[in-house]
């Protein structure tokens, strides 16, 4: 017998689950423990996640979450391409929201070099980042509500999101890799007809989330399947590093928007949404909010918004425009430093977080002088809000795994990096 | 701000806080690997400080510098909204430190993902498994000697 185990060694992520205190005690248990292995292809996943769960009966008792099936060594690759291009790489991560991580991403090298970009591409920033939250959470409450059983509502928010899309389109050239972020400024300045589509999408946008909120909001289904489940507490929250609308659902009042702001949230009026009770159904209340909030910050940024230049006067720093690479001889050159050589920030260490739609997306930059950054480090919200995953399906039921994991809104590009 | 952190670490650590400095505003603090769980332990339980949210932790690779590899460390109050980095270096021959788990639980995740990158072992790690790579692969990626291309050969494909 001894030697039949010798010969199959067993996974590590197995015996991991084995080892686990399962010292979990129910009344009416059904005697036989299983282990059930979901993913990483499963479409209640969101990807590629894959959790191994240890039954007892229908309830969980133990799981062990297993990431790296996305893993592309995003942070390798970043050591070796200079701050520019990196940019394509950013929209690869949180793959919902683009234009956010370009942002932010932005931001981060913006910071790390000691520049900023003039108040017009600071106001499209702050459109775009908002955009892309509404986009990112309407897609998450399609899915949870796909998840749970509910159609309808996930037609009608991927309705919403192809008129967003278009409007990347429209924006950026993309619908959905858009790079629209440069170092120092936007790609392009906003043209009239997006202007008008980003309008008409706002004016619209109120009636349409009704929509969807009157098909849930007292769905018995719905409430029944989300009140009280995956409840994580304030404190435990904090201690996972949760962060975004999944630490705002416990009833902390943090955004990273107001807590230290950037970009223009300052001269803007919004507010924070939180909820108490910490549970899936609180985490669909705050997002709910949350694309509320988006949509008066959009309005409020489409009327303030300056005119004037969107990138900044920094030629050592900023990519000088097509036209006047081929029309001027400073900008030829400029433009052949910055794309062979890269930029060349001082010497030092940077962290740059901004509020993403998943929570709080970092950048550590380790300079050391160079093109390349020595060393570069993605903080990831979807990869530290997983890690609060287990303690939230330990008791629950099978069937809430998928509601669990559909409400804390996990995107693998950005977990496995 | 950052100036009265520095000096509250230097008041009660003395010569375990290495150094500090500033850029871009951001206060960095190098610590003695020995004292790092005291000092982590510290800022997060002083009412004053309350660093309470470990954003952040990874490693870092500084190749041919004595102390090879370091871990940072990005920490967040919720109170004070203010950052602090902390670091500290441990060299190539043994490159091992005491785990902070015990302080934040977020540390897990991210402290075997710098083990997984860096071959960095966090002593008293309750789970210190590779996150990312296959459990069999024997390299670790981002540490500066592994090639960008890849090892061949390195990772088994599944046989057809």
């Amino acid at each position: 017998m001894e030697t039949v185990q010798a010969a199959l060694p067993r996974s590590k992520i197995l015996q991991t689950l084995e080892d686990l205190n399962t010292n979990v005690q129910f009344d009416d248990a059904l005697e036989s423990e299983m282990v059930l292995n979901m993913g990483p292809q499963h479409p209640a996943t969101h990807g590629v996640l894959r959790l191994l769960v240890k039954l007892d009966g229908e309830r969980v008792i133990a799981c062990v979450p297993e990431l790296g099936y996305l893993h592309r060594g995003y942070e390798k690759l970043a050591e070796n391409c200079s701050y520019h291009e990196f940019i394509p790489h950013t929209d690869r991560l949180d793959y919902l929201s683009p234009l956010s991580n370009n942002t932010i991403y932005a931001l981060a090298v913006e910071k790390l070099i000691g520049i900023e970009a003039p108040p017009r591409a600071q106001y499209i920033r702050v459109i775009i980042s908002e955009l892309a939250r509404i986009s990112s959470h309407l897609l998450w409450l399609g899915t949870l509500a796909i998840d749970i059983g509910a159609l309808t509502v996930f037609m009608w928010s991927f309705r919403e999101r192809e008129k967003l899309y278009d409007l990347f389109e429209c924006l950026a050239g993309a619908r959905f890799t858009t790079s629209y972020t440069r170092i120092g400024g936007v790609a392009q300045d906003l043209s009239v007809s997006v202007i008008v589509m980003i309008e008409k999408f706002i004016s619209e946008f109120s009636n349409n989330l009704g929509d969807c909120e009157k098909l849930l909001n007292r769905n018995r289904i719905f409430v029944e399947r989300t009140d009280g489940i995956g409840v994580i507490s304030a404190e435990q929250a904090i201690e996972f590093g949760v962060t975004g609308p999944n630490l705002r659902a416990c009833g902390i009042e943090h955004d990273l928007r107001r807590a230290n702001p950037y970009l223009v949230y300052d001269d803007l009026d919004f507010d924070v949404p939180t909820h108490t009770g910490g549970d899936v159904l609180a985490r669909y209340y705050q997002r709910v909010a949350e694309m509320k909030q988006s949509q008066r910050i959009v309005q409020q940024a489409l009327q303030k918004i300056p005119t004037g230049d969107v990138h900044a006067l920094k030629p050592k720093k900023v990519l000088p425009s097509k036209e006047r690479i081929y029309t001027h001889m400073e900008e030829l050159i400029h433009d052949f430093m910055l794309v062979n050589v890269g930029i060349e920030p001082p010497v030092g260490e940077t962290y740059f977080a901004g509020e993403a739609p998943k929570g709080e997306l970092g950048f550590y930059f380790s300079s050391n002088g160079k093109g390349h950054p020595w060393r570069m480090k993605i903080r990831s919200p979807s990869f530290v809000n997983l890690q609060a995953l287990p303690s939230m399906i330990q008791n629950a039921m099978i069937s809430d795994v998928v509601a669990i994991i559909g409400s804390l809104d996990p995107v693998m590009g950005e977990a496995d990096k | 701000m950052n100036q009265q952190v520095v000096e509250k670490l230097k008041t009660r650590f003395g010569d375990a806080i290495l150094e500090s400095g500033e850029f871009r505003d951001e206060l960095t603090v190098s610590v003695a690997k020995e004292k790092i769980v005291e000092v982590c332990q510290f800022l997060k339980n002083d009412p004053e400080l309350a660093y309470n949210l470990l954003a952040d932790l990874c490693g870092i690779d500084m190749a041919r510098s004595e102390l090879r590899f370091g871990v940072i460390y990005n920490l967040y109050s919720l109170a004070t909204k203010h950052r602090i980095r902390l670091k500290t270096f441990v060299s190539e021959e043994d490159p091992a430190v005491p785990t902070v788990t015990g302080v934040w639980k977020t540390a897990n995740w991210h402290e075997r993902e710098a083990y997984d990158m860096f071959g960095i072992v966090f002593v008293g790690h309750p789970d210190l498994r590779r996150i990312y790579m296959p459990d069999e692969f024997e390299h670790f990626p981002l540490r500066k000697d592994f090639p960008l291309m890849g090892i061949p050969g390195s990772l088994p494909l599944p046989k057809h």
